[in-house]
């Protein structure tokens, strides 16, 4: 007999395993929303899988009557644009802050604590704030995934420059290369496949800002659909729009690491994703 | 590995059905202790004060059973966990009982009508001084709420349509940072925050629900079976509030004081929202509204708005998809789906001092 630690599922074993779980969940939830219905057909707390997917091709995918757009594409492009925008400049911003608050002393020793602080924040408990500084429109919603990620992502960078192997640099020091040549030669090109991982481990905070800020001003969005129809619990249009946002945020994590392994092989081959 | 997978798969649906069993067992039992829920609003304050000072408790111990009065932070979670069945009663509005929970298929019946809002609306305009100059402006709501309702009500006082303007749903716990904001230009809102609004530079009231009176209407909504099984949970209740109302119509300064803490205000700032308050301190005020002919047309109305913006459910094919019924037999919609009921039964034996 081996070892339980020695024991591995095969491929098709392995897939089913990794399936279980999901299988589990939609057997629960089939469960639980038939015995709710069969006490109140009415019931909106647990749709049955035929509600929502009714609900969902009347409200969300047909043309709507008042302006004839389809407002489940409409809710994905409006949030995936906003998503998009304030990753975007997160990651410039963790990069260009990151990088010289790791390498240059002098910065570190400015600039550390005050990041470090700052990060502290809680951006939700500011917005009354950030109304005023940034109004209540695009910006803001751009603002409050810029404001909740840069820092997460300014820090992480700043601990790998600062673990960088000494070696390299010394070396390239011997070899007659400034602070400049350093950060732009050595650090910055190994430092771009942690960006990434950075990007994808603060993907879900990006997301809780995102719908936050959806939440509280908005005309479309996913969050702000979300939050409009709870209004009237109406689960059968919440449900599916959480699973959509799960699988849009599974890919976009999925495109990041292939994106990696394709870009960066020497670090995806290291770190074995 | 395949066997194991199978095995483990039935254990986990022999596992669901027996949870589901048990707890559908579980709900069938008739009950002595009592949840219902509260928000904090300048109508349903007294319910707050008539728990602190055993109010409650006095007349729950009377008919033999327990109450406890929970606080909700979130309005809107506070029905939908009524609605999902957490609570046997909760406090709201008039048209969102017809759009949660009656919409949702859970029987409910508004026991005691607590007041009206006669000025707790209103829409507000950044330096402009007319409803008319509204057309064209983004304006800061919570969509779907009574405010859209003031809103659409408003909008019809000066000859214009919805489409003339453009909603943007915001939330009422920013709304007053969101009018410091410039690109906020009209809003509509409640109290608390219309009278903080309204305090504010270039702020004016231009359309407020003194206009429509009587059609936001606050009320306390109990779950039609439970207290079919249990009619001592609606005496209960309605003895309690009777009581309290009477404190309130003296002007306890007790009672004014502890409210007004509690909803995060002073004295005068609770006074001043209760002007704006129709309270029906006496249960045969309460009772002659619930009993006018005034109700049902109301109700049409806002079951009319309900429909029109797609928040009486799918099902819903007009306007009278959700039945309700009002006191002497008179209803409104479908009869077959009577899920909203108004009922005169407890505030009548209040006004006759019968509980």
């Amino acid at each position: 007999m081996k070892r339980l630690i020695n024991q591995k599922p095969n491929r098709g074993n392995a897939l089913l395993l990794g399936l279980l779980p999901f299988i589990i969940l939609v057997i629960v939830y089939v469960f639980a929303s038939h015995a709710r219905l069969q006490e109140n057909a009415e019931d909106k707390l647990l749709p049955s899988i035929a509600q929502m997917a009714q609900t969902m091709d009347k409200s969300a995918l047909s043309p709507s009557k008042r302006s004839g757009e389809i407002i489940f594409w409409n809710d994905t492009l409006a949030s995936l644009q906003r998503l998009g925008l304030g990753i975007g400049i997160s990651a410039t911003l963790g990069l260009m802050i990151g990088v010289p608050l790791g390498l240059i002393p002098l910065v570190r020793a400015g600039f550390s604590p005050f990041i470090a602080a700052f990060s502290m924040v809680p951006p939700i408990a500011i917005l009354p704030i950030l109304f005023i500084v940034f109004g209540m429109g695009e910006v803001a919603k751009v603002a409050l995934i810029v404001i909740g990620v840069t820092p997460i992502i300014v820090r992480d960078l700043q601990h790998r420059v600062e673990e960088f192997p000494k070696e390299q640099l010394i070396k390239a020091q011997t070899l007659g290369a400034s602070s400049w040549t350093l950060a732009v030669r050595i650090i910055i090109p190994q430092m771009m496949p942690r960006l990434l991982d950075a990007v994808r481990l603060t993907l879900g905070t990006a997301w809780i800002f995102l719908i936050s800020s959806e939440a509280i001003a908005a005309t479309e969005g996913l969050g702000y659909r979300i939050f409009l129809v709870r209004r009237y619990l109406a689960m059968d249009m919440i449900l599916p729009y959480v699973l959509w946002i799960t699988v849009l945020a599974f890919l976009a994590d999925f495109i990041l690491k292939k994106f990696t392994c394709k870009l960066f092989p020497w670090y995806a081959k290291k770190d074995s994703l | 590995m395949t066997s194991l997978f199978t095995s483990v798969l039935k254990l986990c649906v022999a596992t669901v059905v027996a949870t589901t069993m048990m707890s559908g067992s579980l709900m069938a039992q008739t009950k002595e202790k009592f949840q219902v829920a509260w928000t904090i609003y300048v109508g349903w304050m007294p319910w707050d004060y008539a728990q602190q000072s055993g109010i409650i408790d006095k007349w729950a111990k009377k008919y033999g059973i327990q109450i406890e009065m929970v606080q909700v932070n979130d309005y809107v979670e506070s029905i939908n966990q009524y609605t999902a069945g957490k609570f046997d009663g909760c406090v709201m509005t008039n048209m969102d009982a017809l759009t949660i929970p009656a919409a949702g298929g859970v029987d409910s019946t508004a026991v005691i009508i607590g007041d009206f809002s006669n000025g707790n609306d209103g829409i507000i305009l950044k330096n402009k001084k007319s409803l008319a100059e509204i057309k064209g402006q983004n304006v800061n709501l919570v969509e779907l709420s009574v405010s859209h309702y003031l809103l659409a009500r408003g909008l019809e006082s000066v000859g214009l349509k919805e489409k003339d303007i453009k909603v943007v749903n915001t939330s009422d716990a920013d709304i007053v940072a969101a009018f410091a904001s410039p690109e906020v230009t009209s809003l509509v809102t409640w109290n608390p925050q219309l009278s903080e609004i309204k305090a504010m530079k270039g702020a004016s009231l231009v359309f407020d629900s003194s206009k429509i009176p009587g059609e936001i209407i606050d009320m306390l909504v109990l779950n039609t079976q439970t207290i079919q099984e249990n009619p001592k949970l609606a005496k209960a209740l309605t003895g309690a509030w009777y009581e309290m109302m009477g404190l309130m119509k003296t002007k306890d300064a007790k009672a004014i004081a502890a409210m007004a803490k509690a909803s995060g205000t002073d004295v005068a700032g609770f006074n001043s929202q209760l002007k704006t308050t129709n309270m029906f301190y006496d249960a045969k005020d309460a009772l002659s509204f619930t009993q006018s002919d005034a109700l049902p047309k109301t109700m049409q109305k806002v079951s009319e708005f309900s429909y029109e913006h797609g928040i009486l459910g799918d099902g819903a094919k007009d306007a009278t998809f959700v039945g309700m019924a009002f006191p002497s037999g008179k209803t409104y919609g479908s009869t077959q789906n009577v899920k909203l009921r108004f009922t005169d039964e407890y505030m009548k034996l209040a006004a006759e001092g019968k509980l």
